[in-house]
């Protein structure tokens, strides 16, 4: 059976960086005259590389390269990949906002993209008339919202003020109205982006557990744009991963999932590195080698959880003998906050004084210690408690994931960066 | 995959750039529900928490009426002896009309650009609400004038000779609102780029009305400049819609033929600018 509902061929957008607008008319002359003798357009460089970290040659740019996959009916699809690595360009251009420089998509059936909770949503109207206005805005027709009209309201559960104008609604009201309009939507594809992440806890479980319904009736085809791997994992069975405009992978969910992760973590740094290259990674008495970190038992570039243990380890070659070298590692959250140190003063003297060559340092990190977040890592070569031989800052960066979580379960970020499975007591009294 | 049967299977395609002139018909029929909830939300909105509410549709023309009779009576402007309240009025209400769809369907683009850039539904639905909703306003005004008018014809016993070229008004509307909206639609489609233009609609439009037979005749204009006066579409109409129902004007089935083609013309552009703009304004806004 391949009942392909989505068509994606050669697909590829172009924008221009800088500020729009400014020289754009004289652009355009320059445009026109060189159409005009028949030359080919001067801004159009094709073959540029959309990496933000680079800058190009050009001031226009290739934001999708090459996009071609094919959905089939009743599939449910998680599109992933770094800030800026295409997805929302890719949204846009699927929902008809955009249109694109090459390539086309084939579609069959009705579209509807949900890019955005309560689109057109007007403060002076009333929560039923916001119902209507909305419906009508996402494609709905007036009978088809009135059918639906009572579900809509119960599901948002704002029945008390649905005759109250929208601009005395409080921003969750809003959200929750936006939703309910959206989830009854019947389109044969749903969009949708990162809209899951608003709300409270009990709403995000509604959310989710309606998403999940619709495309587990299996006649819809959902496309799901998300940060959240935990949530993409939940929700979809195949997953496309976007890196610098092009699909660097696409396969089931769970691979792509660890695809993404080995592609870099939202900062591009990874997991494992070869410092050979590295000047300050040397000095007159260590080199270090290579520092990595990974789940226990995995491979490096696999995703790490929040259950599972870590182990960090530093290879580092020591030149002479007789002197005491520590590796101390300091852990900061995404915000660069120093959350703590660990160093091996502590372990085994005796080996460490005598020791030359090529040695390894391995730290175990307990598992259910980190919460769900990216961290980075200095890590600093001490001689005999007092000197340091070598300091390398932000020498790895990783992201932990959550565990795998019943669906429907809150997957908001946490707001500590640590979440220690420290013991509890719990008695009846 | 197989890739044998479904070439013509497919309802949508999304291609880089579609025909210039294609205009969506199907999907403007399909949100036609979209359409009618537009025009109720600007009527809802427009005069919520005010006190007087739709009166103010009649108060805004009254009021302008009022400073052109006094403006008029200063400058002694001729009405070629129409009742100046009624002249001034059959001006006003029409040109209102046509001013309000340009100004409005110019602003399509910037004031929709958040609820375009993340929901897809056919452009021109905006455009069109915006023509509706003025045409039931203008409606309303309509009223308005043809109470003045019976006032005037019954109870001050003004030579008013109405006559079967009223039967054109629905030709004139027509005309009108096509005008305002092929305008409208070209300036929004321009201001993507340039915005430039924002500034330059409300003192442009304001510039053009005196530059129509509004507030004061075709009549009282010297034979020099009348020819180049009846080259604005607008001032045929406008004299047409004064001679079917106040007797004075200038009617010119030729200027009315004029009028047609030129919107013809101007929409033609307009259409063609707002389908390539649609496309690709979310990137350039």
């Amino acid at each position: 059976m391949s009942d392909t509902i989505i068509k994606v061929e050669g697909l590829g957008k172009q924008y221009r960086l800088g500020q729009i607008g400014t020289g754009a008319l004289s652009h355009d002359i320059n445009r026109a005259w060189h159409l005009l003798r028949g030359k080919e357009d001067p801004y159009l460089k094709v073959g540029e590389v959309n990496d933000r970290t680079m800058k190009g040659g050009s001031d226009l740019v290739w934001a999708l390269k090459d996009i071609n996959f094919d959905v089939k009916r009743g599939e449910a699809i998680g599109i992933i990949g770094k800030n800026g690595a295409g997805k929302s360009t890719l949204l846009k251009i699927l929902s008809q906002i955009t249109s694109p420089t090459v390539g086309e998509i084939k579609v069959k059936g009705r579209i509807a993209a949900l890019l955005e909770v309560g689109t057109g949503f007007h403060p002076e109207l009333t929560g039923r008339e916001n119902i209507f206005l909305n419906g009508a805005i996402l494609g709905m027709t007036k009978a088809e919202i009135r059918r639906k009209l009572d579900e809509i309201i119960a599901f948002s559960g704002v029945e008390k003020y649905v005759d109250t104008p929208a601009k005395r609604y409080s921003s969750g009201m809003m959200v929750r109205l936006g939703f309910a309009v959206a989830a009854h939507l019947e389109p044969e594809i749903l969009i949708v982006d990162e809209v899951l992440a608003v709300g409270d806890a009990e709403f995000q479980k509604k959310a989710i557990g309606k998403m999940k319904e619709v495309s587990e009736a299996g006649e819809r085809t959902v496309l799901f744009v998300s940060h959240n791997m935990a949530s993409v994992k939940s929700l979809c069975s195949k997953g496309i991963v976007l890196s610098n405009g092009s699909i660097s992978f696409s396969g089931g969910v769970d691979e792509s999932v660890n695809a993404y992760l080995k592609d870099g973590n939202d900062e591009g740094m990874t997991e494992y590195k070869v410092l050979s290259d590295d000047r300050s990674a040397v000095s007159a008495e260590v080199e270090v080698v290579s520092v990595g970190i990974k789940a226990h038992g995995k491979e490096y570039g696999d995703s790490m959880r929040m259950d599972e243990e870590l182990e960090l380890t530093v290879t580092y070659n020591k030149k002479k003998k007789g002197f005491r070298l520590d590796s101390t590692i300091q852990v900061k959250d995404n915000s660069g906050n120093y959350l703590f140190v660990c160093t091996t003063a502590s372990a085994d003297a005796e080996t460490n004084e005598n020791a030359e060559g090529l040695m390894e340092n391995k730290l175990l990190l307990p598992k259910n210690f980190f919460n769900a977040d990216t961290f980075y890592i200095n890590l600093l070569m001490v001689i005999d408690e007092r000197a340091v031989a070598v300091k390398l800052n932000d020498v790895l960066s990783f992201t932990i994931m959550n565990k795998q979580l019943k669906i429907g379960a809150w997957m908001g970020k946490g707001v500590a960066p640590l979440k220690p499975d420290f013991k509890w007591e719990i008695t009846k009294k | 995959m197989n890739g044998t049967t479904d070439k013509d299977e497919f309802d949508l395609i999304i291609k880089p750039r579609q025909s210039m002139l294609s205009i969506d018909f199907k999907g403007l029929w399909r949100y036609r529900d979209l359409l009618m909830l537009f025009v109720k939300r600007d009527f809802v909105a427009t005069y919520k928490q005010t006190v007087l509410g739709p009166l103010w549709f009649l108060i805004q023309p009254i009021l302008t009426t009022v400073t052109f009779y006094i403006i008029g009576s200063i400058a002694n402007i001729p009405t070629d002896g129409i009742p100046p309240v009624l002249f001034y009025m059959a001006g006003i209400i029409l040109w209102n009309y046509y001013a309000d769809c340009l100004t409005k369907t110019s602003e399509t683009f910037t004031a929709n650009a958040a609820i375009f850039g993340k929901v897809y539904f056919p452009r021109l639905i905006v455009p069109v609400s915006i023509v509706v909703s003025n045409f039931v306003r203008f409606s309303i005004q309509f009223v308005l004038f043809l109470a003045f008018w019976l006032y005037f014809y019954f109870f001050k016993g003004a030579v008013l000779h109405m006559n079967t070229v009223a039967l054109l008004f629905p030709v004139l509307l027509l005309l009108m609102a096509g005008h305002g909206l092929a305008m409208g639609i070209i300036i929004s489609s321009l201001t993507t780029k340039y915005r430039d233009l924002k500034f330059l609609v409300t003192f442009g439009v304001q510039l053009l009305m005196y530059a129509t037979p509004v507030i004061y005749p075709l009549s009282s204009v010297s034979d020099k400049y009348k020819g180049l006066m009846l080259l604005n579409p607008m001032a045929s109409i406008i004299e047409c819609f004064k001679y079917g129902f106040l007797g004075v004007g200038f009617f010119s089935p030729a200027y009315l033929l004029y009028s047609l083609i030129s919107l013809i013309l101007i929409l033609f552009i307009g259409v063609v600018l707002f389908n390539k703009i649609e496309k690709s304004f979310m990137d350039t806004i």
